[in-house]
């Protein structure tokens, strides 16, 4: 435990209140590093698709305010949904958002390796479920909304 | 001294682990429920709707299905989780993209608290509606 405790100070954060640390040298690194390689662009891409999930949020948010007050809020917000600006906003999110999607289903093979009878199944049939489970409940949210009553 | 500074930090960064594994989980739990259903929601209200390539749903037929309390927790939900699994996700991304050690602390905050506010107007609205 007290070797862990002695790990746990060596660890950045801890550095700065320990007496005796020695300074690392430590090479300033671009703010711009990830610009260079297409394997570090993807990783930012892929951080980067949290900001249209979020931006997906508020407008479900605005969206919920609106059909709570009333048939001409509701009508100004499609109105607004409708804007090319709004289009265009809601294009570069969705394709985002799919890119999320796509990199977290492909995930799962990695995160929990499944193995039968000694061999390991191959990834794309571990992801296979994740894919299923979308369409299904991406088919079953689109015939709520469509259905007339 | 030492030694009751070593189990100070000992505990503190034991309760950040723990902490930091409870975030994880929410960023997790959001990542599904954004993987699975935010495509379809959004592809329906802000492409397929406006752009009229498929019939928009009526005021009350939205409104009748706002009525269910399974439609409202769905919806909670899907506001909920996605802003935390968000919150995580931007703030590490602000972390290692930017390098701004100093402002890590506000990072957090400002990313979870928001998350908790956007969790609290959904609730807010879903309830009152």
């Amino acid at each position: 435990m007290t070797d862990q405790m002695l790990i746990n100070q060596g660890t950045t954060d801890q550095a700065a209140r320990s007496e005796f640390h020695p300074r690392w040298y430590r090479e300033r690194v671009s703010t711009w590093w990830w610009l260079g390689e297409w394997h570090y662009l993807k990783f930012i891409l892929r951080e980067l698709t949290s900001l249209s999930v979020a931006w997906f949020v508020v407008l479900t948010l605005f969206q919920l305010r609106a059909l709570s007050h009333g048939l001409a809020a509701y009508m100004r917000f499609t109105n607004r949904l409708a804007s090319p600006i709004m289009i265009t906003l809601n294009l570069i999110a969705f394709c985002f958002v799919m890119f999320h999607t796509i990199t977290w289903f492909n995930l799962a093979p990695r995160a929990m390796p499944v193995r039968m009878g000694g061999k390991r199944v191959p990834e794309f049939l571990v992801a296979a479920p994740n894919y299923v489970l979308w369409i299904v409940v991406s088919a079953f949210v689109a015939w709520l909304l469509l259905r007339t009553p | 001294m030492s030694m009751v500074s070593t189990t100070l930090s000992g505990k503190a960064s034991a309760s950040k682990a723990s902490n930091e594994a409870f975030f994880w989980l929410l960023f997790s739990a959001g990542g599904v429920v954004a993987a699975v259903l935010i495509p379809i929601q959004l592809f329906l209200f802000g492409l397929a709707f406006p752009l009229g390539w498929l019939p928009e749903p009526s005021y009350d037929h939205l409104t009748a299905l706002l009525h269910s309390p399974l439609t409202r927790i769905y919806l909670f939900i899907l506001c909920s989780l996605p802003l935390f699994h968000w919150a995580h996700r931007f703030r590490f991304t602000l972390y290692d993209g930017l390098q701004v050690k100093h402002l890590n602390e506000a990072i957090f905050t400002l990313c979870y608290g928001g998350a908790l506010l956007g969790t609290v107007l959904a609730a807010y609205l879903l309830w009152n509606l």
